[in-house]
């Protein structure tokens, strides 16, 4: 029984190292499909990708320090799980309802610049911030040991990086050119929200075998007695 | 530490001997060079020939040429070759060129059709500069040119309900497509912006599957066009208009009209108009390819497959 549980824990670190990896993918994936999205609208400048890289930045930056803050309360599976949902949610707008919101910039602002500013703050500040929380949630589920932190730390931001990296040259080189821009972010949305939900699940069963496990060394306690 | 400034000096004096062995390699003389926001930018002349160059290694990137001594005369076969655009409208009043390069092609219809308004739309201000400076770039109140992205001009010039006659798109080089000019939506916009007589001649290098799926896109939006020619170069003119295209004996017409006002320019229209070629006639693309969209446009990568 003991043996069975601590399988079940032996896994949860490399889950969440995958899930990690994912959203690096996703989010270098996305800004990169982010520069395909605003052409029609806003052209290919340089500027363009000043927006996007400015937005993403600054919605990184935000979702670290509420990422961080959620880890404080609470932190479970559970909840890391809920924030890929959301974020795999919070895409979705990118694929369905961008050329309105991008129509409607465009005849409200004549300048190139400030309308792609304001096009990619519509479209991406919300689903990075969340993708932003991942980071510093992640190392709180996995930090046991203080002294070993950093080296936790370090170990996350490699995967997520090596990640962001590999989604930023597949997406660029083969993505789109086997699949539309729309098809590429439900796909994104998709993985999000099935890696969420994996990650609930995985809670869930963790949470049985530990209450089961207490319980069988509860008995084992008193039959010593 | 002597060790480490022979290393020093070996590399210094290796990089001197390079950067010079390959500036001597270019052509020419180099009268200009700057670097802008998108390109780098060289005016060359060698023998009373002056070009415009968006970088220096790759013979495929001269984008205008002009005879110091001669600018009227155009150098470009290409540029000749979007003259058939006028066998289908033989009277553009309103022209929009989306793409600059030397400003030749603004200079010579000014003079051809001096009434013409002309607007002319060049992403790179470095480029508009180089062109007044260097290739006599002529402006006055019927022609302007307005540095802006040109899709971007399209579609606010499609919310102002603007129209021409005739429009040229000559944004794309060897080295580099702008894959946001080449979708149907975009060619859906072009195509709002032309009036019933109006024509597109869009001067592309689109080689392997990437001269299939525009061929697609260009059929899709406009139906049937001319595709324009020469045997040795890699670059084709298509030209699309909104109405049916003419049948031969009009162009014939048209090309026998304009041959006295063309040939001052270099341009042997007669010539010409033999190499246009009727997709109605001539479909040489499978005509199940794929169409461009503002979804779907890998058209450098596509560019690159064999």
């Amino acid at each position: 029984m003991t043996n069975e549980n601590n399988n079940t824990i032996a896994w949860q670190n490399p889950m969440i190292y995958l899930l990690a990896f994912s959203s690096g993918f996703c989010i270098m994936g996305i800004e990169l499909l982010g520069g395909r999205i605003l052409a029609p609208f806003f052209g290919s400048s340089v500027h363009i990708w000043g927006s996007i890289i400015t937005v993403f930045m600054l919605s990184l930056s935000f979702g670290y320090l509420a990422g961080g803050k959620l880890s404080t309360k609470a932190a479970s599976l559970h909840r890391y799980g809920l924030i890929f949902i959301c974020a795999g949610i919070a895409i979705l707008p990118v694929a369905f309802s961008s050329q309105g919101i991008m129509e409607a910039i465009f005849l409200a602002i004549e300048d190139t610049r400030y309308g792609s500013l304001l096009a990619s703050m519509a479209l991406f500040f919300i689903p990075t911030v969340i993708l932003g929380m991942i980071s510093p949630y992640s190392v709180r589920l996995l930090v046991t040991d203080k002294n070993k932190s950093g080296q936790v730390a370090g170990f996350l931001y490699f995967v997520s990086t090596l990640g962001s990296a590999l989604g930023t040259i597949i997406t660029s080189f083969y993505l789109v050119l086997l699949f539309e821009v729309d098809d590429i972010i439900m796909v994104f949305s998709s993985a999000l929200i099935m890696l969420g939900i994996t990650a609930m699940i995985f809670h869930r069963v963790n949470q049985s075998k530990n209450s089961l496990n207490n319980h069988t060394s509860n008995q084992q306690g008193a039959a010593d007695e | 530490m002597n060790k480490l400034i022979t290393t020093l000096l070996i590399a210094i004096i290796s990089n001197a001997l390079i950067s010079s062995a390959l500036s001597t390699q270019a052509m020419g003389k180099t009268i200009h060079s700057e670097r802008s926001l998108y390109r780098n930018i060289l005016v060359e002349e060698d023998s009373g020939l002056r070009c415009l160059k968006f970088n220096v290694k790759s013979a495929k990137t001269q984008q205008s040429c002009m005879l110091v001594d001669d600018p009227q005369r155009l150098v470009f076969n290409y540029t000749k070759m979007l003259f058939s655009s006028l066998l289908i409208n033989p009277n553009p009043e309103g022209i929009l060129i989306i793409g600059l390069g030397g400003g030749t092609m603004s200079n010579v219809l000014h003079q051809i059709y001096p009434k013409a308004s002309i607007t002319n739309v060049e992403i790179d201000p470095a480029v508009i500069k180089v062109a007044r400076n260097y290739f006599d770039f002529f402006e006055n109140k019927n022609i302007t040119a307005v540095a802006q992205d040109g899709r971007i001009f399209v579609k606010r010039a499609v919310i102002k309900k603007q129209q021409y006659d005739w429009i040229i798109l000559d944004a794309f080089n060897g080295d580099y497509i702008p894959e946001h000019l080449m979708t149907q939506e975009f060619l859906q916009e072009v195509k709002s912006l032309l009036s019933d007589n109006g024509v597109l001649a869009a001067n592309t290098f689109s080689v392997s599957k990437l001269y299939n799926y525009e061929s697609a896109t260009y059929k899709a939006v406009f139906g049937d066009f001319f595709n324009v020619k020469n045997a040795n170069n890699s670059n084709r003119i298509i030209l699309a208009s909104v109405k049916a295209l003419p049948k031969p004996d009009i162009i014939a017409q048209h090309a026998k009209a304009l041959k006295e006002k063309l040939s001052p320019f270099n341009v042997d229209i007669t010539k010409i108009s033999h190499k246009m070629i009727s997709t109605a006639t001539t479909q040489d693309w499978p005509p199940a390819s794929p169409l461009l969209t503002d979804q779907y446009s890998p058209a450098n990568l596509l560019n690159l497959k064999n």
